[in-house]
């Protein structure tokens, strides 16, 4: 061996002539070519196969279990869905009921779902990489595949991209969806979802086209600079002004502001000096009471816990937002100042506004403009105020003199959910996957640079996970599956109605609250087939005086102070339009009842269906405290609504919480029968 | 080895087999408590995968009963809870306050919280608490529409219990010493054709006109679920994991 050359003797033996080069080169050839078949017997799956094996074997329904089981890459192929998933190949338990008390992964047996995994295979709703065949490219974003697995909270996302329309077993997507109206988040993101239909803001911010005639510049000059320190519900997000910007853009919006309705009366108006009497206050918060304005309006009570609804703003702190003389316009008519306004023109009289105003303007903070010291805005400022304005995109949601709302101010979402990761960028600390940059994205904006337009918000983190499960919804299969496989979202319905009557509605702002027709709130009873339902005598009442009916209730429809002839109009219309097709007034004629009848509806009623566990007619026996009191339901009800009631409550009432009961026709005769017997009048009615 | 060149290499590749974990450094103590007590986040019902709607509060005493500022916590738990933070130091009044986020398993799971003891000991806490699957989800929403009126003895504001009004007294969801006994075929008959038709209180109505099968299946499996002792399946258990 020389020392300069120790492997000398090697190159000798391997390439001494052309015939143990060749030789060698064979050999080479031949373990390559080897390793291919031979790294195949090291896959993941044949590991996991023989786990499989190995778990079952010593199970005594092993040969059951066995004869289930078949080796090898398992594969779905749905060609429709562009679906080739070998998942089944590892997960080879999915549908083996005996193992559900396994919880060791991957052999776990997959909890029951609405699907089939023929049906729509393993990525539609998991993503990840359905051909891999091992477990890392299958489960992880890999170089040539972007999409890793979606993690389990946000799982409602993939039902919601074939079911545009809210369904009971998604409760995260449902909310996440209203939210994305309500949070105002469609003001300046076009959603279009995958049957074209385009999402619609259910917020109501106010227009500013008028806003000196209602507040400060300081007021508006704490607010933009941060809103939930005035309200801490406010729905505008934090833009993070700085003081002079905040000072320019209050400047802006009070020098822009023109006369509204309001205008003449305002200019004349000697606001009513503010009575401090105790007597007027108090007078006044039973007046709030009494309106049900905490139906549609929060507030903070003693306690600092907000309480009320969120329909309108929260009124905490009103008293430090609203100028005297505007707040008792505004409590007398709103349409004046703003023609679009989900609030209803009450027909207070002038003692009543005046007392609620007083109310109202007491609920201040002392401290909330405490040190706002603002000078005359000069040109300059106001000028600065409005490039800010159009920078912002502030004419998104509201209404602003001279500024057009912006078209296309902010990315359109409706493919969030397959945005491509090279698209993506991420802050320091967010882990590097779509659903993690949608949540950091919303949760706080600025943290993806300064600069970034983007304001924000004030959530929970349940509402952050629905927001982003909404999001992640809006995927292109959504947008590529067959047509017959998609679930259309509800329509927008434009009904308005017609005349004397509809005009009625629209002053009252029924639709605030009641949907009629398919449009309108879902927090009071649907008017549809109202007319159906109730008789005349009782509707007349109920609009006279609205506080007969489930009088525990928190949010319950206010007394309007409407005169005769308005509720003649509003009960002729009601009663002759609003009418159910499937109800025929004449089908139980009312009055033939004979006592028979009613004595046998009452032993039902008690005996067998056992109605008084939730209902109360008799108040000193019967305690059921879950649907209305109906000691009077013969003076409310039409028979035929009673009688249909009783065959399907949920025809009538979908979601109601009365189960049908399958009644036979006689026995909902009787049962009528016996309802519309009951006429005792409460005693505070009768006097 | 005589080369000393071979060994520093060898050290180095076998330094390379080594894997390195990420371990966020855990706070140093400045006191040692006792016994860990819950103040409040136990038996909490989420969705797979999701953050409990509330904290899971731990506080540390000492010997007397004094809360001790602090002290370390740990937690761990069944495989995929996560928590925020892992690790932490008790605060002024004794307490730690973490966010758990259930595994991505429907079903009970174990949140093990745990603190050096003054004696040098590990003192340990056990909480329950419950993911819900599809199904479970479901169930709960059905619940909060149908049921909960008469089935939940707690009063809102928004929604009075009606439970006390009812004789004999519906049973609460959670009461599992009652509900575990019965079988799935018996809870499903009794939601499908009311309690009269099983000799039950008649003033439990049939459902089985209202909801589909599949809904009453996931009501079912969300009672099963909730059920307080837990509720096990019939039939042996052969898995021992």
């Amino acid at each position: 061996m020389s020392p300069r050359d120790p492997f000398g003797w090697l190159r000798r033996v391997l390439f001494g002539d052309v015939t143990r080069r060749f030789a060698a080169a064979s050999v080479l050839l031949a373990v390559v070519a080897a390793i291919a078949p031979a790294r195949d017997l090291f896959r993941d799956w044949r590991r996991y196969q023989r786990q499989y094996l190995r778990l079952v074997r010593v199970r005594p329904d092993a040969a059951q279990v066995q004869r289930r089981f078949s080796g090898g890459i398992q594969q779905i192929w749905i060609p429709e869905l562009q679906v080739v998933d070998r998942c089944t190949s590892c997960h080879v338990a999915l549908k083996e009921a005996n193992l559900a008390d396994t919880s060791v992964q991957p052999f776990r047996k997959h909890p029951p779902i609405p699907h089939s995994l023929t049906e729509f295979g393993c990525v539609v709703c998991h993503r990840g990489q359905g051909p891999a065949t091992s477990s890392h490219e299958a489960h992880h974003a890999t170089e040539a595949w972007e999409e890793p697995l979606l993690p389990a909270k946000y799982m409602d996302a993939s039902c919601g991209q074939c079911h545009l329309a809210p369904l009971r077993g998604t409760p995260i997507l449902n909310e996440g969806r209203r939210l994305l109206g309500r949070k105002g988040c469609v003001h300046c993101h076009t959603i279009t979802l995958a049957d074209g239909t385009v999402m619609q803001p259910t917020d109501d911010p106010p227009p500013l086209n008028h806003i000196a005639e209602k507040t400060t510049q300081e007021w508006i000059f704490a607010f933009v600079k941060n809103p939930q320190a005035y309200a801490a519900s406010a729905s505008m997000p934090n833009f993070a002004f700085t003081d002079d910007n905040a000072r320019d853009v209050s400047a802006f919006l009070i020098a822009k502001s023109t006369p509204s309705g309001y205008g003449p009366k305002l200019a004349t108006k000697q606001a009513t000096p503010a009575s401090t009497e105790a007597s007027a206050l108090a007078e006044g918060a039973s007046l709030y009471g009494q309106s049900f304005c905490a139906s549609c309006h929060a507030a903070q009570n003693a306690a600092g816990n907000l309480v009320g609804g969120d329909l309108g703003p929260e009124l905490t702190r009103i008293g430090n937002k609203a100028k005297p003389e505007w707040l008792e316009e505004w409590i007398h008519d709103p349409s004046g100042y703003d023609a679009d306004t989900t609030m209803p023109h009450y027909r207070f009289d002038e003692k009543q506004v005046s007392l609620l105003t007083t109310y109202l303007l007491s609920k201040t903070d002392s401290d909330l403009l405490a040190n706002v010291k603002l000078e005359p805005a000069t040109q300059a400022q106001i000028e600065h105020g409005r490039a800010l304005v159009v920078e912002y995109g502030c004419a998104s949601c509201h209404k602003i003199e001279g500024i057009k709302k912006p078209e296309k101010f902010a990315p359109d979402l409706s493919r969030e959910g397959s945005k491509p990761f090279a698209q993506l960028t991420f802050p320091k600390g967010v882990n590097h996957a779509l659903p993690d940059y949608i949540s950091s994205k919303i949760r706080d904006p600025r943290s993806f640079g300064p600069k970034l337009k983007m304001p924000k918000y004030t959530l929970t983190s349940a509402e952050l996970d629905s927001l982003s499960t909404a999001l992640l919804s809006l995927t292109d299969r959504a947008n590529s599956i067959p047509y017959r496989l998609r679930i259309a979202s509800p329509h927008e319905s434009q009904y308005q109605p017609a005349g004397r009557a509809g005009r009625l509605i629209s002053d009252l702002r029924c639709f605030s609250c009641h949907a009629i027709n398919g449009r309108g709130g879902d927090m009071a009873t649907d008017l549809s087939w109202e007319g159906s339902s109730v008789q005349r005598q009782w509707l007349v009442g109920f609009l006279k005086n609205p506080n007969t009916l489930r009088p525990a209730l928190i949010r319950r429809m206010p007394k309007f102070n409407l005169t005769d002839a308005e509720i003649n109009t509003l009960t002729d219309y009601m009663l002759t339009v609003y009418q159910s097709p499937s109800i025929d007034p004449e089908m139980i004629p009312g009055g033939s009842f004979t006592p028979q009848l009613v004595d046998q509806g009452r032993q039902l009623y008690y005996s067998k269906y056992h109605c008084q566990s939730c209902h109360v007619i008799d108040t000193k026996q019967d305690k059921g405290y879950i649907g209305p009191v109906l000691s009077q339901v013969g003076l409310r009800l039409t028979p035929a609504w009673i009688f249909n009631w009783f065959k399907d409550p949920q025809l009538l009432r979908p979601g109601s919480q009365e189960p049908n009961q399958h009644m036979t026709d006689e026995d909902a005769r009787a049962l009528t029968a016996y309802m519309m017997s009951l006429k005792t009048r409460a005693k505070t009615e009768a006097k | 080895m005589r080369n000393p060149v071979m060994l520093f290499l060898l050290a180095v590749a076998m330094a390379g087999c080594v894997k390195h974990e990420q371990v966020s450094p855990l706070p140093a103590a400045t006191a040692k408590g006792s016994a860990l007590v819950e103040v409040s986040g136990g038996k909490q019902a989420q969705r797979v995968g999701a953050t409990l709607d509330q904290p899971i509060v731990l506080q540390v005493n000492d010997a007397q009963g004094a809360a001790v500022k602090g002290a370390l916590v740990r937690l761990a738990g069944t495989s995929g809870t996560t928590f925020e933070p892992s690790a932490g130091l008790t605060d002024e009044s004794g307490q730690f306050t973490v966010l758990v986020s259930a595994p991505g398993q429907a079903g009970h799971f174990e949140v093990i919280a745990s603190t050096p003891g003054s004696d040098g000991k590990a003192v340990e806490i056990k909480l329950d608490e419950i993911a819900l699957g599809y199904e479970q989800v479901l169930g709960r929403q059905l619940n909060a529409q149908f049921c909960i009126r008469c089935h939940d003895p707690e009063s809102t504001p928004e929604r009075v219990s009606n439970m006390d009004n009812l004789d004999p007294k519906p049973h609460a969801f959670t009461e599992g010493d009652t509900l575990n006994k019965m079988s799935d075929a018996d809870l499903i008959a009794i939601i499908g054709h009311g309690g009269e038709a099983l000799n039950k209180s008649a003033s439990m109505p049939p459902f089985g006109y209202t909801l589909s099968k599949p809904d009453i299946q996931a009501l079912v499996s969300y009672i099963r679920v909730v059920a307080d002792p837990p509720y096990h399946a019939p039939g042996e258990v052969y898995a021992n994991k």
